[in-house]
């Protein structure tokens, strides 16, 4: 033991050593009962190490010994992730629950990866080859994705491949194979290895400017606000808004490769949502288990809340490791306000000047940093590989002028705005078209985009005068501008997540649904009165909506399909005809 | 080691600190000062300094008192003994009984492994409509009434708790005013529960540190009842008490405060208390209902705002009825599905059209014409309250399916409703005699 402990508060504790300290390296604080509390170093003064526990600290004292090492908090990597259900420091929590039962209990790790699972490992490099960090020296299956075994990331310039171990079954702690440095030093390799979770990884040729869309299936994220991948977005809302479920059914929906899950200081029995229902759920691309693409990383709210900070950053190596293989990852965090609240915390601890709302005045670079993670990214082969990052914010009062709302602004591609009102008015998914933007463009041509905003507007602001004027004080055109844009809002933004088919609408479909939405709204109807242009704009609101709910070129679709072709050319014939 | 230590060098608030060795953190303590013994806890180790908060308060606390510490954290007797016992914030006996005597657990102990959770899927029955038919309330559910003072909301939790039908009642009083007590001791009474009921009581009157303990000693007693397998059911009011009594000490222990005096770990703190509502995989269960108090009415205050984000939904009490605006239980949709065919259509037309009823009154209030359509609405909006939404009504969900119906009957034609023809042949009232409708349906949609 190479240092003591000298006062505990909360979940930090002050370390005194005479030896060397790492700022950000792994600490163990020794209980007298022999149990070892995972920390991590976060100030340095002199001979005083400031450490934040990962664990609750009841029971430490002053004077019990405290382990520092070199190695930094990190995670370990390879196959058999995907699938897995890790707390914050990625212990998995189902062994867990093996061994120690119902209960957390602080002081158990678990190692991340099993080390009795074998994996069928066929070998691409060759004796002789020079390789560079991520080059890959073989692979294995692991579900429906080829898992690539590649040169330990953090290694630095070149190395010739000596040995690669034949094709065979092997554990993540069998040696694949021995490379020899430029120092001829021979160094082997196994399927596993580790890398600091607050490090970005990416190895790669350069970054590419994200372009390519990321369809979620949700018609107003697609359509009006989309996302690509390799690109970042916001959702923040009030509590109940609609945060979590919007995450939950893009993570089932997306067009995406695989998705990283953190559920960041929120409630456990929403993971628990996710993972007794994924397993049971096929992903329609593959036909495959919906868990065989997913990781979850829970550390909800109960969870000590080091751990939480540490969280996010565990799930965003997992998906920059995955992203090296050239897959496409999207990491869903709910929620980031949880973790900034966990900074908030451990620099009230450390006593720091204090920003705004008692922020640490660092919240906005780390805000940037870790959305900087995400990105488009081409290999050394060529390949390109994507981490798309979409985080949900919780805002005191639901009031964006906060400081993680507004952090997260600055630096986001799109901003999924969800508002108390359509959410009170059960408007599913209550993103505000009206405050939400996207710096992306997606499926549909910018400019009908653009023209569809300006209804949305146009209609607000007719609302906004008859609550004024009443209905009699308005004209038939103003009101048919009103019409037309609760139609749109109606039948293309929201959305029943309830609903089989409803729930997810793949691009094609929104394309076309959107076509004849825009049709609707460009036909220049003559109604006679209000009453009739609401009764003839809610016709076809109903013709849309069973519409939406029948299944994609079944006779249902065709049917009503038939029926708004037909109130469309009726409505567009000249007058008399 | 040495077991008294008497070099006090601080007394602050409800916290004293002394010099002292060999301490844990979160252990606790007996101070022992002239006006007699007071539980303590330690909060902050720094060198030989260790804080502790008087459960007492340190009134009467001089620099020359001994503390003795306990080399153990808080605990609370566990045993069968307990049902029918009432506490207090130190868990020693407040109704003139002996000590209760059990297996020592300890209180505020690590969470439950999410694995280890199932999914609720039992609808806990309220005889409340409000809540039945519209925010189903779902065991091992945590749900908050919110509310402002002068509202029956502990009426209305004492209401649920004699209807929910648990094995064991646990109620954790904060900041309880002694009528309220007295109450809830009655109803509980009244109803025949008070032999599976335990109360832990903080009065206003108490030592506000005491406060601080209750939901922790609710929590941990239910928590080991529902691992025996029970279905528990703990009422905590008022939290607002609660996390005040967490601004007090946070503001003596120095921290910076992050919003209107509260600590920053405000959120953390209930969380960690809420989250332990639970359904074992395995075992029974926990459901949490608790009372929150909005100061100004204000729903932004951090309290309710934090619990909001914490809980699994909210009841809002305004006027003596529950909102149907605003009020939400997440874990509806977990059981409505099953409960009778018509459960969530008559949930979703109702509200919505009680939505449009209030949209018609605004419009009558700023003299604009009424329509026949909003004459329907205004009408259904006095029959909605009077037969659904007043409190003093209480009856069975089934029986309020079909109240809802027989008002749906008296004010509209079917198509008007918006409710799908298979459930309107269904359900629809026939006795009215009615002739089945032609006249222009005017669609129950929102259309603001
Ligand atoms: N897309 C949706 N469709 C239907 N109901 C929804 C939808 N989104 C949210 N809800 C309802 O609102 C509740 C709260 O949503 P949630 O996502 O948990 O809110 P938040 O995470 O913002 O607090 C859900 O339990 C559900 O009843
Ligand atoms: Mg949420």
């Amino acid at each position: 033991m190479n240092a003591r402990i000298v006062a505990v508060f909360g979940n930090l504790v002050i370390a005194e050593t005479d030896g060397r300290v790492v700022q950000n390296s792994l600490a163990y604080c020794v209980r007298s009962d022999g149990v070892r509390l995972m920390s991590e170093v976060i100030r340095v003064r002199g001979q005083l190490a400031d450490l934040q526990v990962f664990e609750e600290t009841r029971g430490l004292r002053v004077g019990d010994p405290v382990e520092l090492r070199d190695e930094m908090l990190s995670v370990v990597l390879g196959p058999g992730l995907l699938g897995k259900i890790y707390d914050g420091l990625q212990n998995p929590l189902p062994e867990l629950a093996e061994q120690v039962g119902f209960f957390l209990q602080p002081g158990v790790y678990i190692h991340g990866l099993s080390l009795d699972q074998s994996w069928d490992f066929t070998p691409v490099a060759e004796p002789g080859d020079v390789v560079l960090a991520g080059d890959p020296l073989g692979a294995v299956p692991e579900g429906e994705f080829t898992h690539q075994i590649m040169v330990p990331l953090a290694w630095r310039g070149e190395y010739t491949v000596e040995k690669v171990t034949a094709a065979g079954r092997y554990t993540v702690e069998q040696e694949i194979a021995v490379l020899a440095g430029a120092d001829g030093q021979k160094r082997a390799v196994t399927m596993q290895q580790d890398w600091p979770v607050k490090r970005a990884l990416n190895v790669s040729r350069r970054r590419l400017l994200p372009t390519e869309p990321l369809v979620s299936r949700v018609r107003i994220v697609d359509s009006m606000f989309p996302v690509v991948r390799g690109g970042t977005y916001c959702i923040p809302g009030p509590f109940g808004a609609g945060k979590t479920v919007l995450q939950q059914i893009t993570a089932r929906h997306a067009e995406i490769d695989i998705v990283v899950i953190a559920a960041c200081g929120e409630r456990a029995g929403e993971i628990v949502e996710t993972l007794r229902d994924f397993p049971e759920l096929t992903d329609p691309r593959t036909g495959r288990s919906l868990m065989e693409r997913t990781i979850i990383i829970a550390n909800t709210s109960a969870m000590p809340v080091a751990a939480r900070e540490a969280s996010v950053y565990t799930a965003t190596t997992l998906g920059e490791y995955y992203r090296q293989m050239g897959l496409n990852v999207l990491l869903l965090a709910d929620s980031t306000s949880r973790w900034a609240q966990a900074m908030r915390e451990l620099s009230g601890r450390l006593e720091e000047i204090p920003g705004e709302e008692a922020f640490p005045a660092y919240l906005e670079s780390r805000i940037a940093a870790f959305y900087e993670r995400a990105g488009a990214i081409e290999l050394r082969d060529g390949r390109v590989g994507s981490l798309t990052i979409g985080g949900t914010v919780s805002p005191a009062g639901g009031n964006f002028e906060e400081p993680v709302t507004q952090g997260t602004l600055k630096v986001v591609g799109a901003f999924h705005g969800l508002s108390r009102a359509r959410s009170d008015a059960r408007r599913y998914p209550a993103i505000d078209p009206l405050d939400s933007w996207s710096k992306y463009s997606g499926i549909i041509a910018p400019e009908t985009v653009t023209r569809m905003r300006r209804l949305l507007r146009h209609g607000s602001d007719v609302r906004q005068m008859m609550t004024v004027v009443g209905e009699e004080g308005t004209s038939i055109d103003d009101f048919t501008v009103a019409l037309k844009a609760d139609f749109f809002d109606n039948c293309y933004l929201q959305q029943n997540a309830f609903d089989e088919v409803d729930a997810a609408t793949p691009a094609d479909r929104q394309r076309f649904v959107f076509s004849k939405v825009a049709e609707v709204v460009e036909t220049e109807f003559r109604f006679t009165d209000k009453a009739e242009a609401r009764r003839r704009m809610f016709e076809v609101t109903d013709l849309f909506r069973n519409w939406n709910y029948a299944a994609t070129d079944s006779d249902e679709y065709r049917q009503w399909l038939d029926r708004i072709d037909q109130f469309i050319s009726q409505a567009q014939q000249p007058a008399g005809a | 080691m040495r077991k008294y230590f008497d070099e006090i060098r601080q007394i602050a608030g409800n916290v004293v600190t002394v010099n002292a060795t060999g301490v844990g953190y979160d252990e606790l303590a007996v101070i022992q000062s002239k006006y007699g013994e007071s539980l303590a806890q330690v909060i902050r180790l720094s060198g030989q300094q260790v804080s502790v908060q008087v459960f007492a308060g340190s009134q009467g606390v001089s620099n020359t008192d001994r503390v003795r510490f306990l080399q153990r954290p808080m605990q609370v007797p566990f045993s069968e003994d307990l049902l029918g016992r009432v506490l207090d914030g130190s868990g020693r006996p407040r109704d003139g009984r002996s000590e209760v005597t059990g297996k020592m657990i300890e209180i505020g102990t690590p969470p439950a492994n999410p694995v280890r959770r199932r999914m609720p899927d039992q609808m806990v029955h309220t005889g409340i409509p409000m809540i039945d038919v519209f925010n189903s309330l779902v065991e091992s559910q945590k749900l908050p009434i919110f509310s402002v003072a002068g509202e029956p909301y502990n009426e209305v939790l004492a209401r649920i708790g004699l209807q929910a039908d648990a094995e064991v009642i646990i109620l954790g009083g904060m900041g309880l005013r002694h009528d309220d007590y007295l109450n809830f001791r009655q109803a509980f009474e009244g109803g025949g529960v008070l032999g599976r009921a335990i109360m832990f009581i903080h009065t206003a009157a108490d030592p506000v540190v005491e406060c601080l303990m209750i939901p922790d000693l609710c929590l941990a007693v239910g928590e080991q009842f529902a691992l025996q397998g029970k279905r528990v059911l703990v009422l905590l009011t008022d939290m607002t008490a609660f996390a005040d009594a967490l601004k007090e000490i946070s503001i003596i222990m120095e921290q910076i405060p992050s919003n209107r005096g509260y600590p920053g770990d405000l959120y953390t703190q209930m969380a960690r208390r809420y989250e332990k509502a639970i359904d074992f995989d395995g075992a029974g269960s926990m459901t949490i209902l608790a009372c929150v108090t909005m100061p100004g009415d204000d729903v932004t205050h951090p309290v309710p705002d934090n619990t909001g984000y914490i809980t699994e939904g909210q009841f809002y009490l305004r006027g003596g009825r529950i909102e149907p605006f605003g009020s939400l239980s997440r874990l509806k949709q977990q059981v409505n599905g099953k409960t009778r065919d018509d459960h969530r259509a008559i949930m979703d037309a109702c509200i919505q059209l009680y939505a449009l009823c209030r949209e018609s009154r605004e419009k009558r209030d700023m003299g604009f014409e009424m329509s026949d359509w909003d004459r329907k609405l205004l009408r259904y909006g006095v029959l909605f309250e009077q037969r659904i939404m007043d409190l003093s009504v209480n009856i069975h969900l089934f029986d309020a399916l079909d109240r809802c119906w027989e008002i749906l009957g008296e004010c509209f034609e079917p198509a008007e409703t918006g409710i799908r023809r298979s459930i309107i042949e269904k359900h629809w009232p026939k006795q009215d005699g009615k002739p089945q409708p032609h006249a222009e349906p005017e669609p129950a949609q929102a259309e603001a």
